[in-house]
């Protein structure tokens, strides 16, 4: 017993102390930039841009190595914001915002693997072992993650409808006097 | 008592004449009405009947959800034939959840409560209940809860000012509540001031009001608290702030509330919603609109149960003027109602009128360019510079539009109704505010979802942490045993007399 405590102890005190050294050495000066366009990027890590998750896509961003519109559920308002912290004039007046979806599971097709529930980087999908999972609306970001990894192809992904709430009046398209200079 | 100068507002034509003169009539009971269940601010209430459900007068059909909500009561006795999405009397069209009910033409009440004798001796926060209670809200057209702004007690604000402008055009149906019922609206001030706290009660009423001004005065004469104040006539007196200005001299700071300032406003037809509530125990089941518009064959202000159909509405007054369909249906004024997708919409708890406009009274022409006569800034009563805010939402820069002060725009088209050039100033501001209150709701939604997105790693990083604990503890726990077993045999092999590890932390301690 006293040689486990012992040698537990040593064990303990040794990669402690390598690893605080190690933090002191080797710790890398988080680049400003990085940080401001990770602040503007989303941040639920949803990995839609390619990137395991936002902090790669905007250390990808500031090496000039990924477009502004990278960022899809961020759509077009992300895209100006990143664009504006990077000095750049990028033209958006094409880019469509991606319409934003949800997932719904199938309860027949679904087998409770917990696969998807596992995937899920927002929790939005509750479910145990062996039983049916379902997704809450209000939580889920339309990643898609769990939509590619359901084996049994339970998932599906539908569009978001306007309600009530959400709506809001378009901008007005002018009829103009002149149609021709 | 004296009036206050207010800052900008128009002239437009008020066309009030087409109805002003019309005594309020009861519309007969439809033979269906369709409730929808979202006739307030806030949140929708939700359904306690089923399809089946006989129901009486004044019987509960939904009740609020959420801190900001009203119940919704039945306008009379009969069935719910069916709870279904149906198209909201809205410009967007879209389809809302709607309690749709078959009156049986016998208009029994159900259990009512009982009224409250004596309201000035009562509690206020028994009047709070009993106005939450009947589901009223704000009759002017925000539809905004009134027992919530009952709350604005905490505040302690020493005046109420009753809205009697009605400073839309065409719009009479709170001018024919006042000629009418000014004694049931002066009761009801009362109540709420009492239910407020407030000492003094102002009744702000548009001096193009000649025979409510006289009808009111009469009915406050026994009440030294009430004073009627004719004020001038200007397009949008009657918002709150402005007419808290004119009657006050008080100005709402931008992104402040009146009752900031001590004002809480009520319009006048919600006062007598009120006293029924107290009185008689009568939830909100019915109000006075206006119909008018050139469109139509005769303009009238109705008396009508809450679900009736604009289409019965409008073969009550005859129909469209020759059987043409006018150009532009409304609900509300002219200035600031909306469209109406279709006739076959119900009127809400909202709904102040339904304008049959025809091409002449509307006046639309293409757009031209800006030609800076400043027109727009003067009449804004808020202070904005509409033009500049036109141009950066023209170029979809919300963020400089909202700088310049988008948001406190109360959206009431004086700049719209002012321009030369036609250019549909007011819709670019609508548009703006809605988008920036999406994307605002979007920044709610995102930072939630990122606390999501972070509890989620910290637990895993602790399962993970965990596991390798109990990895390296059960590591250890086989390197201890080993050397115990090494030690144990090593003991054996040399014969000498050694305590079992086990045994000596007590022997040292
Ligand atoms: S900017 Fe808004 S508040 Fe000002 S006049 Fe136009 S609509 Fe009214
Ligand atoms: S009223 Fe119209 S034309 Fe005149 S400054 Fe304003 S936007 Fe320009």
């Amino acid at each position: 017993m006293l040689l486990a405590v012992g040698s537990l102890a040593v064990i303990g005190a040794t990669l402690g102390s390598v690893l605080g050294i190690a933090a002191r050495y080797l710790a890398v000066e988080s680049d400003p930039l990085e940080k401001d366009l990770q602040e503007l990027l989303p941040g639920s890590q949803c990995g839609q841009c390619g990137y395991v998750g936002c902090g790669q896509a905007a250390v990808a961003l500031a090496k000039g190595e990924a477009p502004v519109t990278l960022c899809i559920p961020g759509g077009k308002a992300v895209a100006e914001k990143l664009a504006k912290r990077l000095g750049m004039a990028a033209d958006l007046s094409g880019h469509k915002d991606a319409e934003p979806v949800y997932a719904v599971i199938d309860e027949s097709k679904c087998i409770g693997c917990l696969r998807c529930l596992n995937e899920c980087s927002t929790d939005a999908i509750i479910g145990a072992p062996k039983q049916i999972h379902t997704v809450l609306v209000d939580n889920c970001h339309g990643c898609s993650k769990c939509y590619n990894t359901c084996p049994t192809l339970a998932v599906s992904m539908n569009k978001i409808n306007v309600n009530l709430n959400d709506w809001h009046w378009q901008k007005p398209k002018l009829r103009t006097k002149r149609t021709k200079h | 008592m004296k009036t206050f100068h207010v800052e900008g507002g128009i002239h437009p034509e008020y066309r009030k004449e087409r109805t002003q003169e019309n005594a309020i009539v009861a519309l007969p009971m439809p033979k269906i009405l369709c409730l929808p269940l979202k006739q307030h601010a806030g949140a929708p209430a939700e359904p306690v009947v089923s399809s089946g459900k006989r129901v009486k007068k004044g019987d509960l059909l939904a009740k609020p959800q959420g801190a900001v909500s009203a119940p919704i009561h039945a306008p009379t006795s009969g069935t719910v034939v069916d709870i279904t999405d149906m198209t909201a009397p809205h410009p967007s069209g879209l389809a809302q959840k709607t309690i749709v009910l078959r009156p049986d033409g016998k208009d029994e009440w159900g259990a009512l409560p009982p009224p409250i004798e004596n309201p000035f001796a009562a509690d206020p926060a028994e009047i709070d209940a009993r106005v939450g209670w009947a589901g009223i809200v704000g009759l002017g057209g925000a539809a905004f809860p009134s027992a919530i702004k009952f709350g604005l007690r905490s505040k302690k604000p020493d005046i109420l000012v009753l809205n009697g402008a009605e400073c839309e055009p065409y719009l009479t149906c709170d001018d024919r509540i006042m000629q009418e019922h000014a004694d049931e609206v002066v009761d009801g001030a009362r109540i709420m001031a009492h239910a407020l706290g407030v000492s003094q009660i102002l009744i702000a009423i548009e001096t193009n009001k000649p025979a409510a001004i006289v009808a009111m005065t009469v009915a406050a004469a026994g009440y030294p608290a009430v004073v009627v104040m004719p004020i001038p006539v200007q397009y949008p007196m009657g918002s709150e702030k402005h007419l808290t200005k004119a009657v006050t001299g008080r100005e709402t700071p931008a992104g402040k509330m009146t009752a900031d300032i001590g004002v809480v406003v009520h319009n006048v037809a919600t006062a007598r919603a009120v006293r029924e509530a107290v009185r008689f125990g009568w939830p909100l089941i019915s109000r006075v609109i206006t119909l008018s518009g050139a469109g139509l064959t005769r303009g009238m202000n109705i008396k009508v149960p809450l679900g009736t159909m604009v289409v019965d509405l409008i073969e009550f007054c005859g129909g469209f003027k020759d059987g043409i369909a006018p150009q532009r249906l409304i609900s509300g004024g002219p200035m600031m109602g909306h469209p109406l997708p279709s006739l076959d919409v119900p009127v809400i708890k909202g709904t102040c009128g339904i304008l049959a406009l025809t091409k002449a009274e509307i006046n639309e022409q293409p757009a031209g360019p800006c030609i800076r006569c400043g027109g727009c800034v003067s009449v804004c009563p808020c202070g904005l510079v509409p033009l500049e805010m036109a141009a950066f939402i023209r170029h979809d820069n919300l963020e400089q539009a909202e700088q310049i002060g988008v948001r406190d725009c109360v959206s009431c088209g004086s700049c719209s109704y002012i321009c030369p050039s036609h250019i549909p100033l007011v819709q670019y501001f609508n548009y703006a505010k809605g988008k920036l209150n999406a994307a605002d709701r979007d920044h709610r939604k995102q930072e939630r979802l990122k606390g999501l997105v972070e509890g989620r790693m910290a637990r895993m990083e602790k399962q993970r942490k965990a596991k390798a604990e109990a990895a390296a503890t059960a590591a250890a726990a086989k390197k201890a045993q080993a050397a115990a077993t090494a030690a144990a045999a090593a003991a054996a092999g040399t014969a000498t007399a050694a305590a079992p590890p086990t045994e000596t932390p007590k022997a040292s301690a």
